[in-house]
């Protein structure tokens, strides 16, 4: 039905639909199976993201392997406390993004958006814009479509493997997935869905992906805490009229070459980047050989 | 261009950390169990490549495990596996290999048994939680486990294909990708469905001929 930006652009003026309605409608025909089966689906999605976001907020969630742990409950703390200069919303979004990242780190369950490693992005932006909005669960779970069917483009015409194209490829994709799906909540048009999916992307262009000691952890939570915040300034940028002067097809293009001229060290091995700091590799050492004797 | 379903790129609902170290080990586990007998008292693991470095770190082990005991990729129990599987007594060791040409993230499962010799099946984790079983017992074999699939072994002999076949048509169940091949005059029937496949089905077939493996798996979802 489609596999490029343009032909679900086109869809949405041909039957004056939203995103989201393409989305459900192409998966209904995929699958052979009714729209209230499709809708029951992602209801399961929201409540694991919604699950995710928040178990962080109020307990310290330590990883699996003991190296990083509590963040989320640190920013929620902070924000707290303080007249902070990001401001609640920022925070909150900010400390739910990084609760996912951090059950994620745990062993616990997290719904993969695209990646298990940037799955703290899409939950983390949808809920801070139903609390801003007060949207009804059933819209937030409407705007989840959008979000998909953006990164259905990314994978079919790109990548949102670390592996292959970087964290752009996957905090990249995710945020672009979060911005056009909150732009579709707040009620802008399938243009401006994909300006702001454009926007995400643009902004993070080249980013590499170079986890310490191999693992979903650091920098993964930092970059999804930003990832949110990536996603809500592309949606406000989109928004307010900025016009994207390249198409989301060719925007998804460059990212995918960007992401295949990238050395092999940048791409989730662990050999570059930060992750090749004597800091980052001290705390490999000690992961691998002493905390495991 | 392949058609995907929203649910794969918002998805798969699983345990963390990682879709391929973990949620994929979790389906490379329980695939495994499923073509093996059950009665196994212990289980080896023999982990080679990027599996190998990183397992502790991403909870391979207790991913791996968990398939073992049946889990699926989301169950909160997949965290806690290695405990449930000392409770219920079952021995598991793993062990570090290098296999030639193998994908990085690929594991050696065998399956001990008091009464008989043990088996084993070569599998690999290739990314977003899918697999591809690459060797059965000695053979090699090539499915990934999202189909429906059954594999059968047994004396060669003419017709049987052709009822297996048969079978499948007059239950309504499509046949995805079929290969047989042969050593001696042993044959190794392996068939993905794009249809469940039933306990009726599983009867009709089984009674039709003796087998030394006959094995019927439906998909791991998550």
């Amino acid at each position: 039905m489609y596999n490029k930006a343009i032909d679900i652009l086109e869809l949405c003026k041909k039957e004056n639909k939203k995103i989201s309605e393409i989305a459900i409608k192409k998966e209904m025909i995929t699958r052979n199976i009714t729209k209230e089966k499709v809708i029951e689906e992602m209801k399961i999605v929201y409540e694991v993201m919604k699950k995710s976001a928040t178990l962080g907020l109020e307990t310290p969630l330590i990883s699996h392997s003991k190296i990083t742990g509590g963040n989320a409950l640190r920013i929620n703390n902070y924000k707290k406390a303080n007249d902070t200069l990001s401001g609640e919303f920022i925070n909150m979004a900010m400390a739910m993004a990084v609760s996912t990242s951090e059950v994620n780190a745990s062993m616990g369950v997290i719904c993969a958006a695209p990646t298990a490693g940037a799955s703290g992005i899409l939950p983390s932006s949808i809920l801070s814009a139903q609390a801003k909005f007060n949207t009804s669960n059933d819209d937030v779970i409407l705007a989840l479509f959008t979000a998909a069917a953006i990164g259905e483009l990314a994978t079919k015409n790109a990548t949102v493997s670390g592996a292959e194209g970087g964290c752009q490829a996957e905090c990249g994709v995710a945020a672009s997935m979060a911005a056009a799906a909150i732009v579709e909540l707040a009620g802008g048009t399938p243009d401006d869905s994909f300006n702001a999916a454009s926007f995400a992307l643009i902004n993070v262009m080249g980013l590499i992906c170079d986890p310490v000691a191999g693992l979903v952890e650091y920098p993964c939570f930092l970059r999804n805490a930003s990832g949110v915040v990536n996603a809500f300034i592309s949606a406000d940028l989109a928004l307010a009229g900025v016009q994207c002067l390249i198409p989301f097809d060719e925007v998804l293009d460059s990212m995918y070459k960007v992401g295949k001229s990238l050395p092999d060290a940048l791409r989730e091995t662990a050999l570059g980047g930060i992750a090749n700091t004597p800091a980052a590799k001290e705390i490999a050492r000690r992961f691998y050989y002493e905390d495991n004797k | 261009m392949k058609d995907y379903s929203i649910f794969d790129i918002i998805g798969p609902i699983m345990v963390g950390p990682s879709s391929s170290h973990t949620a994929g080990a979790v389906r490379l586990g329980k695939t495994a169990m499923e073509l093996a007998e059950k009665n196994f008292y212990k289980v080896v693991f023999y982990l080679h490549g990027s599996f190998a470095k990183t397992y502790k770190g991403h909870g391979t082990d207790k991913a791996l495990v968990a398939g073992i005991l049946g889990f699926e990729p989301h169950d909160e129990r997949v965290k806690n596996s290695l405990e449930i599987a000392s409770h219920s007594n079952l021995i598991i060791e793993f062990n570090e290999i290098e296999f030639d040409y193998a994908h990085p993230n690929t594991a050696k499962i065998e399956f001990h048994y008091s009464d008989k010799p043990s088996f084993f099946i070569i599998g690999s984790s290739i990314g977003g939680g899918n697999i591809v079983i690459t060797n059965i017992n000695g053979d090699d074999v090539e499915f990934t486990g999202k189909y429906p699939t059954i594999l059968l072994k047994y004396i060669d002999k003419k017709g049987i294909i052709s009822q297996i076949s048969t079978i499948l048509s007059n239950n309504d169940i499509n046949i995805a990708n079929m290969k047989v091949t042969r050593d001696n005059n042993l044959a190794t029937f392996l068939c993905e469905t794009d249809n469940l496949i039933t306990d009726k089905v599983k009867e009709e077939i089984l009674k039709i001929n003796n087998y030394y493996i006959a094995r019927f798996i439906n998909p791991v979802r998550g």
